[in-house]
């Protein structure tokens, strides 16, 4: 059914960088301690205590930031965020309010189906900030009791917001995870959601055609999404809700005050949530107890340097040098750096960049996922891999020989060679082979008259026959010879 | 009167205990006992844990007696702002939001003091959360001026300067927002400090205005103030603020005078509002300094007449953001949270039984009770007044008109400086525009009180140092400070210039008729 309407999307992303220690203070950010063991008199906001600034998230950030190709300015500054909430126990968040430390930047997306037009989605900032705590609230029995964690507090955060240049779900799905990709690539940040190390809210509307021209729908703020499944149905769900409440009341963008809806990811809705009592001043300012941070443009462009290539880019390069399709680019390069670098050997040894990705995208993820094992820990290494499919396409081995050869390595850690002797592979002889197919064609005066016919398919069935006899023989090569030998009888 | 033990210098008493002809303890006990006889009249000490104090003593005399090397302050007797975190001594900033409240560690300068071998006598009185000009504002009483009980003074270090005037401790420390280390000092006769913006670290200090406070020495003479300076001054790397710079070894240069000299006076120091006899006894003292050949020249600071206003945008400004950490969810002062629930319940049943369903619904969550109440029965009226005018400053809508026009003020106050000190060496004027006045007169007109900080908050807004020194008393025998201000990190050129006007006068060897 086509909608009569274009839905607005743009993102909110936080995402976790992977510093070992808190934004401003030294305190440990790895995950999963118990509460309140990872905090100090400056995270906890004890009196007195003061920030200083983490050299490493301010790296990390700004990499990710030249990656999404945004603008550094020469100076940025910390502002503080003000709010009152138990887990912020300084009563205040540090952030990046008027002077960000990046700007002005895109990330390009393309569906691979071609379900979209490939765009560029804007990026209007990328700032610094840090973590609040965890609230945890027990509001089952009507005497609330709510605890508090504040290991995640201080925790560096980078938000990065997108123009909300998004037309679908399947754009914002596309979206979060090619910049999910990048990140990886960038080894900024583990991207795990469930551990909230990557957070998506999403600010959607709908332009509807109307015969009086073009009406928006009031904005709403989703939230709540955790998986990059739940930010597609989510939008999808809430694109059909606006609709139908456009349908009903007429409410366009402006009559009502923003609404912040929360996911329902079992239910499958967003839910309105509860309006503030009074609209938010967070009454930023500039927090004197932290210096302003100058970047020279030297740095920018040491850190651009030193950004290595990135998917877009290499998507590129795969599908030109190694002669496959951009759909196998893409896969690959969406495998993260490790495949990617696993591939190229794999081309570069064995010379043949289809075999490589064939193997790469059949063989060699199926053993990661079945392992459970990254690509470093796989025992087959690319120089074997690539021996093996060197080995294949001189026929030394067909294909589903090599494809045992392949499991025989990997269950038993063995090289090529020494699978295919455990395997008891071994060339067959010519003058054997041929001496074997006279004897099958014998055996069969059918099939004979039937090749002579012209059915050269009916060899096909002597082919079974020779490898129950000898599992080394080359199928393609039975036929043939068989076609030849009764030619000739 | 004999001269006592306590009538000496902390210079003086260090070079006994160096020389063995002292004990820390002996020298500990005599303040400790000064304390005793004069602290209940004067009110200077919040906490002096005796027992605790005489046992660092005999540590560092310990030590001393086996050979070890002793810091720069070894056994001599430090008094603590209530305002510095402490590990082994409450920190309640004189509110009732921390009367309970225990640091879990030491501020940097606290180390510092420790490092040096020092023995922390106690922590001082202070108007709450250093805000106020006379040490009404604490939660736990005031502090009274030596030279006359019914008189404040001064603040919001008040019992940091009164303990040094009643001889109850040879060196103390304090923190200066917008003259609290200098007028307290000027109105109690005695020497106080405030350095350079990030000469000294503020890590631990409970901040009021993170871009103003620092933390200075309060002391009877400027030679002890250079002894102290030298130990507390120096980059930290826990503070982002603090400026890494070499110290310069103020104790061995102090005594040195200046010479050339030219000395400022700022033409704008001198109009309606300033004190007879102070104006007479700064004019006096500027004459001093001709007399040793110090060429007097007058300046101008034509934007320091916003001085006032501007810092009382931005330090409140500050403070309501620095302040809104204590609510009463992780440390320090709570609401009684049952009588509030039950409160909650009582209103909520009122107003359901008279129909008002929606004044029901409105009733604050239990959480945001819970903070309005604390606060309200935390904070005493002043600290509340800052907190909302630096929240309307901040506001959406006021912030350009207010915070941010204050802060491009500040600037031009600190170009102003810029110029002058193109001209002068120093600049020589008033620490107060009158001498201390009666406990209570001005509780209730807290814009003249505000006022008083008229010739102190200019160092703070340009970030330079400046020292407070006794010269002169008026008829009724209240002393009279003058004000020094130098450029940014001329300590040393400040202690100099103070210490030759202490060289040919005897202010600050008078003591308060109460000893």
């Amino acid at each position: 059914m086509s909608q009569p309407y274009t839905t607005i999307i743009g993102l909110e992303v936080h995402v976790q960088l992977a510093t070992a220690s808190k934004l401003f203070c030294r305190c440990s950010t790895t995950f999963g301690a118990p509460p309140n063991t990872h905090t100090c008199p400056v995270c906890i906001g004890m009196p007195g205590a003061l920030p200083v600034m983490n050299r490493r998230a301010l790296e990390l950030a700004m990499k990710t930031a030249v990656a999404l190709n945004c603008d550094i300015p020469r100076f940025t500054k910390w502002d503080r965020k003000q709010y009152y909430y138990p887990d912020l126990p300084k009563g205040y968040q540090i952030s990046q309010y008027d002077l960000p430390m990046s700007q002005d930047g895109f990330l390009a997306i393309e569906d691979p189906k071609g379900e979209f037009e490939p765009k560029r989605v804007g990026i209007i900032r990328a700032h610094l900030e840090e973590d609040a705590g965890k609230s945890m609230h027990d509001e089952a029995a009507g005497t609330a009791d709510s605890q508090i964690d504040l290991n995640r507090t201080g925790t560096p955060l980078l938000e990065i917001v997108s123009q909300p240049d998004l037309r679908s779900p399947l754009e914002a799905k596309t979206f979060l995870t090619e910049l999910r990709l990048l990140l990886t690539y960038l080894n900024v940040s583990d991207c795990n959601m469930q551990e909230g190390s990557l957070r998506v809210d999403a600010n959607v509307n709908l332009h509807i055609d109307t015969d009086a021209g073009q009406v928006a729908t009031p904005i709403v703020e989703v939230k709540n999404m955790n998986s990059f499944r739940a930010v597609e149905r989510a939008l999808a769900y809430e694109a059909e809700r606006q609709y139908e409440v456009w349908q009903e009341t007429g409410q366009k963008l402006g009559d009502v005050p923003k609404q912040t809806r929360g996911w329902d990811d079992a239910d499958g809705v967003t839910r309105g949530q509860r309006h503030k009592e009074e609209s938010s001043d967070y009454r930023y300012f500039p927090d004197p107890d932290l210096v302003p941070v100058v970047f020279s443009p030297e740095e920018v462009d040491r850190v651009r340097a030193a950004l290595g290539e990135l998917p877009a880019v290499l998507r590129e390069r795969l599908a030109r040098e190694y002669d496959i399709t951009p759909y196998d680019a893409d896969v690959l390069v969406n495998q993260g750096r490790g495949v990617v670098d696993y591939f190229v050997r794999v081309a570069e040894r064995s010379g043949d960049g289809k075999q490589a990705s064939n193997w790469v995208q059949r063989d060699v993820l199926r053993a990661m996922k079945e392992q459970s094992v990254s690509i470093d820990a796989l025992p087959i290494t690319p120089d074997s891999l690539a021996e093996l499919i060197r080995a294949a396409g001189q026929g030394k081995l067909d294909s589903s020989r090599a494809r045992d050869v392949f499991a025989q390595m990997l269950s038993e850690r063995q090289s090529m060679d020494e699978a295919v002797a455990a395997l008891g592979i071994a060339q067959v002889d010519e003058s054997e082979l041929v001496a074997l197919c006279r004897e099958l064609l014998a055996a069969n005066p059918q099939i004979v008259e039937d090749i002579k016919q012209g059915k050269t398919k009916a060899a096909g069935a002597l082919v079974g026959q020779a490898k129950k006899q000898n599992p080394n023989v080359n199928p393609a090569r039975v036929m043939e010879l068989c076609v030849e030998l009764a030619g000739q009888m | 009167m004999t001269m006592a033990l306590v009538d000496l210098t902390a210079r003086e008493h260090l070079a006994r205990l160096t020389a063995g002809e002292l004990t820390s303890v002996e020298l500990t006990t005599a303040y400790l006992d000064q304390i005793e006889r004069y602290d209940e009249s004067v009110g200077s000490f919040l906490h002096v844990p005796r027992d605790q104090v005489l046992e660092r003593a005999a540590q560092v005399d310990h030590r001393r007696q086996r050979g070890e090397t002793i810091g720069a302050l070894g056994g001599l007797p430090v008094a603590v702002k209530d305002v510095l975190c402490t590990r082994d001594m409450p920190t309640t900033c004189g509110s009732r939001m921390l009367e309970h409240f225990q640091s879990p560690y030491d501020a940097s300068v606290v180390e510092r003091l420790l490092a040096a071998d020092a023995v922390i006598l106690g922590k001082t009185n202070m108007d709450e959360f250093a805000m106020g000009s006379s040490t009404e504002n604490s939660a736990f009483g005031p502090t009274r001026n030596p030279w006359a009980l019914d008189r404040t003074p001064g603040g919001s270090s008040g019992g940091a300067a009164t303990c040094i005037a009643a001889r109850m401790a040879p060196l103390s420390i304090g923190t200066d927002t917008g003259g609290s280390i200098r007028q307290p000092a000027g109105l109690c006769g005695v020497v106080g400090l405030k350095p350079t913006y990030g000469r000294v670290s503020r890590y631990g200090l409970v901040a009021f205005a993170s871009s103003f406070d620092q933390v200075g020495p309060i002391t009877r003479d400027v030679a002890d103030a250079a002894l102290m300076l030298e130990t507390l001054a120096g980059h930290d790397p826990r503070d982002s603020t603090s400026i890494e710079r070499p110290v310069p070894a103020y104790s061995q240069s102090v005594e040195r005078p200046l010479t050339g000299l030219r000395l400022g006076i700022v033409k704008e120091h001198y109009g309606p509002g300033l004190d007879g006899q102070v104006e007479q006894a700064v004019r006096a003292a500027i004459d001093v300094y001709r007399k040793l050949g110090a060429e007097v020249r007058e300046v101008s600071i034509p934007h320091g007449r916003y001085g006032v206003a501007t810092y009382y945008v931005i330090a409140p400004s500050e403070a309501s953001s620095n302040l809104a950490r204590y609510d009463g969810a992780h440390y320090g002062y709570r609401t009684d949270q049952a009588e509030m629930t039950a409160a909650l319940s009582r209103e909520r049943a009122g107003l359901e039984a008279a129909g008002d369903t929606a004044a029901a619904d409105a009733l604050d969550a239990p959480l945001v009770r819970m903070y309005r109440r604390t606060r309200a029965e935390g904070f005493g009226p002043e600290v509340k007044r800052r907190i909302m005018l630096g929240t309307y400053a901040l506001s959406a809508g006021y912030y350009d008109a207010y915070y941010l026009k204050a802060a491009k003020v500040r600037r031009l106050i600190r170009q102003d400086y810029e110029q002058a000190f193109q001209q002068v060496d120093l600049i020589a004027g008033p620490v107060t525009p009158s001498p201390a006045f009666k406990l209570g007169e001005l509780v209730d007109d807290p814009l003249s009180m505000y006022l008083l900080d008229l010739y102190t908050v200019s160092a703070n807004l340009a970030g330079i140092p400046a020292i407070s020194l006794p010269c002169g008393l008026t008829d009724d025998g209240l002393p009279i400070g003058l004000q020094l201000q130098a450029p940014h990190f001329e300590e040393e050129r400040l202690l100099r210039g103070a210490h030759m006007y202490q060289h040919e006068t005897d202010w600050h060897t008078r003591k308060p008729p109460l000893l």
